[in-house]
């Protein structure tokens, strides 16, 4: 919940953040131990070998000893290795979304966070989201980079221009949670604030009903897709000649004229569509102009979730 | 470390008879001071010009955390704001931490620690100085032109493209001092190979001039990189060449990879010297050699090498690859050793030492706390999915202000004090040094610990507003940093004070046993009347001190 009341430790809100929390005591606990140590130690010799204190036994000074130096060099480095593979696997899994989560689009620009849901609703600066669903966010920025953060949900992303990333989570509060931009992004970056509003899903879907009806991606995209003309080579009924099919290209590998293969994901259908030339599929000439300053990033992520619904499963 | 001069080596040398000649009154002309080659004369240029630079840096500082008592924009506007903490970071970094201690305490310091006249290019030297202060005058116009707001960091497309504001001649500006850097180190590097005193070996060296050469390295080695990422963003700006605009076709991560593969290695530009300062001030107050001398020694080049390879812990959600984080993580706990080497051989040094508690060891202890808990707070943003949550919060603002500052300017002013009685002939007022010292280690901490909670209740860093919940810590931050603006008023104001109050101090007031302190104070131009040679490693203090009183011992 967004309260004004004063806090020391964020509130949990979505699967992953009881997991990096516990981390989080790890760590603390540890620095405190250290930290107490290296004080105590401090203070203990700084009183006990003060240089009034002749009584203090200065007999049999070193001032090395090899043990010492590879335990705290050993000790140090094993804890290290520890810290680094316990966040390294909640990095791991918090960077791969589930198969089956839910896929929202999000736009982000100087200085506010656009959000499409599938069935094609918009909202602006706040996000619904269901409780209980992974919800996975493809984020693009219109301009320079920016990040998400929901601090309830401990997910962070930067939103670069020129190429998706994704993030994900699924909340496990209803309510609403901070939503910030982290990565400095000019005047208004500290404006560039919203809320994420966790809902039952049940509310969920009667908040998707009673918004103004908005076509689905995919459906704008046909209609894109047919108003650029994009038909007269990519005809999706009769096998094309001039162009590989696009019918069953998403999430498939595809041999380049230089022999590299990559994955239609997301990203290649993009760029295909803004710098034609880059990625020519093997076999076929690089005659597709480019539609870079022609669609924006909205438009473009309704084509390739045109593209996207041409799969045949 | 023994010195063979004629006599056997002074302990408290004899009286002085004035008037002496030293490097202070050997000429008051204008020319004696802007075109000297004297090493010991350029430290002090350096001395005042970072000091002007600081006290901008610091004022900018006090304008954002004044702004940052209340959660609306009501101090300045939103424009002016992000000038501020632009020019903050921009002036903190590149004018004052990164010259610091190696320009002035370094300059001053080298020659006379391996026992040598002058650096090995003197000329060099003063040039480097030069183009400092033109690369100062370049960034003092952008300031008063009407600034910059791209965050220190000048991260593309924004500062290629997007902002309005005076990006270039800023970057103009570090450009230029770059070079100022890396002509510093090539001096320092040289100098401690070639003109070392007859009989001073490597392991006799003082921990302070292996810092400095580590220094000094990543200074000649990395430096290029920053001038290089910054000439590619003026190519964007002035060309529109596409390097890092997705739009032109070009790579915004490709700037933050070049930018950090400098700017990581420069924390250790910062905070390697603070560490010879503090492994100088440690065995004297303690009156012993310090422990494990070959391993704070090694353990400064461990860090200088292995601070080029963790360049991409900056950019954990950046969006480079999954498994470059992992690498990047895996590589930054590597860096973490040496330095907790480091702490373990500090606070072992302690350890049957005779310690006494004068202004540079309050600096140096306060030092050795603050560095460790800015050290571990490290391995948090080190640990892949905590970083995910704090990167861009306060939390990352208050780890490396516990480096940069907690670390860094205590060294420094730990330095100052302690070798001021050399540099100037005088003694500073112990009172109020101590007094001060205690001011700056408790504002330093209120100022900065509230943002570690800050952070990770998730504010964002570089925001004008921001939500109200996180007021009471903000309030209790900008009432920290009140304290410690006060604390760093009184050394500037007792330390001029001193310079024509202050007790006329004699060649070695600590009886300390390195080199530069076996020559008068202030040391003459030629800083040894003979040449000194060393037959035995630094931090002899049972020599100078005698055995100890076994008193009491059982």
């Amino acid at each position: 919940m967004i309260d004004d009341g004063f806090r020391l430790l964020p509130e949990q809100a979505s699967t992953h953040a009881p997991r990096v929390d516990l981390l989080y005591y790890f760590l603390l606990g540890m620095a405190a131990f250290v930290t107490v140590l290296v004080a105590a130690l401090i203070v203990y010799f700084a009183i006990k070998y003060r240089s009034g204190n002749v009584r203090a036994d200065r007999t049999a000074v070193r001032n090395n000893a090899m043990v010492l130096e590879i335990a705290w060099t050993v000790i140090p480095l094993l804890i290290s290795l520890g810290i680094f593979g316990w966040g390294a696997t909640l990095y791991f899994t918090g960077s791969r979304p589930p198969a089956g989560a839910m896929q929202l689009r999000v736009v982000a620009k100087q200085w506010m966070w656009k959000f499409q849901h599938p069935g094609g609703r918009r909202e602006i600066n706040e996000l619904h989201v269901p409780l209980g669903q992974p919800i996975k966010l493809t984020m693009i920025s219109q301009d320079v980079i920016h990040s998400l953060f929901v601090p309830a949900f401990r997910i962070k992303q930067d939103v670069l221009p020129g190429s998706y990333a994704d993030c994900w989570f699924e909340a496990t509060r209803t309510g609403d949670f901070h939503l910030f931009c982290a990565e400095y992004c000019g005047t208004n970056h500290s404006r560039m604030t919203g809320r994420v509003v966790v809902l039952e899903p049940a509310d969920y879907q009667a908040w998707l009903e009673g918004g103004h009806a908005n076509e689905p991606p995919a459906v704008a995209g046909k209609r894109l897709f047919e108003e650029l003309r994009c038909a007269t080579c990519h005809s999706p009924q009769i096998a094309p000649v001039r162009c590989p099919p696009l019918q069953n290209v998403y999430g498939r590998d595809v041999l380049l004229r230089d022999d590299q293969v990559v994955t239609a994901d997301e990203n290649y259908l993009r760029e295909s569509i803004l710098r034609p030339a880059a990625k020519v599929v093997k076999g076929y000439e690089p005659l597709m102009p480019s539609f870079d300053g022609q669609v924006d990033e909205e438009q473009l992520i309704q084509l390739i979730a045109y593209i996207k619904s041409l799969a045949t499963p | 470390m023994t010195v063979l001069i004629d006599n056997p080596p002074p302990i408290s040398p004899p009286p002085q008879q004035a008037p002496r000649h030293h490097y202070l009154n050997s000429g008051y002309s204008f020319r004696s001071w802007f075109l000297t080659t004297d090493h010991k004369r350029i430290a002090i240029l350096y001395l005042l010009s970072i000091t002007f630079f600081f006290s901008i840096g610091g004022l900018a500082a006090t304008i954002v955390r004044l702004d940052l008592m209340t959660p609306q924009a009501d101090l300045v506007q939103t424009e002016t704001y992000n000038k501020l903490f632009t020019a903050h970071g921009v002036i903190m970094v590149f004018f004052f931490l990164v010259p610091s201690i190696p320009s002035v305490l370094g300059n001053f310091l080298v020659p006379l620690m391996v026992g040598a006249r002058d650096l090995a290019f003197p000329k060099l030297n003063l040039l480097s100085w030069y183009i400092y202060v033109l690369g100062g005058l370049f960034t003092l116009y952008a300031l008063l032109a009407g600034g910059v707001d791209t965050g220190w960091t000048f991260y593309a497309p924004y500062s290629s493209t997007y902002s309005n504001t005076y990006v270039m001649a800023t970057a103009i500006g570090i450009f230029i001092t770059g070079f100022s850097s890396i002509l510093t180190g090539l001096n320092f590097i040289v100098t401690i190979h070639k003109m070392r005193a007859p009989g001073l070996t490597w392991f006799r060296l003082p921990l302070f001039i292996w810092s400095t050469y580590a220094t000094s390295l990543i200074m000649v080695l990395g430096t290029p990189v920053l001038a290089i990422s910054l000439f590619l963003v003026a190519m964007e700006r002035f060309l529109g060449i596409g390097i890092f605009d997705p739009r032109l076709g070009g790579d915004p991560i490709l700037f933050q990879h070049l930018f950090w593969f400098y700017s990581h290695p420069a924390v250790y530009i910062m905070i390697l010297p603070s560490m010879g300062v503090v492994s100088e001030i440690i065995p004297c107050f303690s009156r012993k050699r310090p422990f494990g001398y070959a391993a704070i020694g090694l353990s400064s080049f461990g860090i200088a090498v292995f601070s080029f390879l963790v360049w991409g812990h900056h950019m954990f959600v950046s969006g480079q690859s999954v498994y470059a984080g992992l690498v990047f993580s895996l590589l930054s706990y590597l860096v973490a050793v040496p330095s907790a080497i480091k702490v373990f051989n500090w606070t072992a040094s302690l350890h049957k030492g005779s310690i006494s508690f004068e202004t540079p060891m309050l600096y140096a202890l306060g030092f050795v706390g603050l560095f460790t808990l800015g050290g571990l707070t490290g391995l948090f943003v080190a640990a892949l999915a905590v970083d995910v949550h704090v990167h861009d919060t306060y939390f990352v603002v208050a780890h490396f202000h516990y480096i940069m500052v907690g670390g860094a300017v205590m060294g420094y002013l730990g330095g100052i004090h302690f070798w001021w009685s050399k540099m100037t002939g005088r003694l500073y007022p112990e009172g109020w040094a101590r007094f001060s010292a205690i001011l700056i280690f408790v504002g330093f901490n209120l100022t900065f610990f509230p943002q570690y909670i800050l952070g990770y209740l998730g504010m964002p860093r570089r925001y004008h507003v921001y939500p109200a919940e996180f007021q009471v810590l903000n309030v209790m931050s900008s009432a920290g940093a009140s304290i410690l603006a006060v604390g760093y008023f009184f050394p500037f104001t007792y330390l001029l004070w001193s310079l024509r109050f202050g007790k006329i101090a004699s060649a070695n007031p600590w009886r300390a046993a390195g080199l530069e302190w076996q020559t008068t104070s202030p040391p003459p131009t030629e800083n040894f009347e003979v040449t000194p040679i060393v037959v035995d490693e630094a931090y002899d203090y049972r020599r100078i001190d005698g055995p100890p009183a076994d008193g009491g011992a059982p």
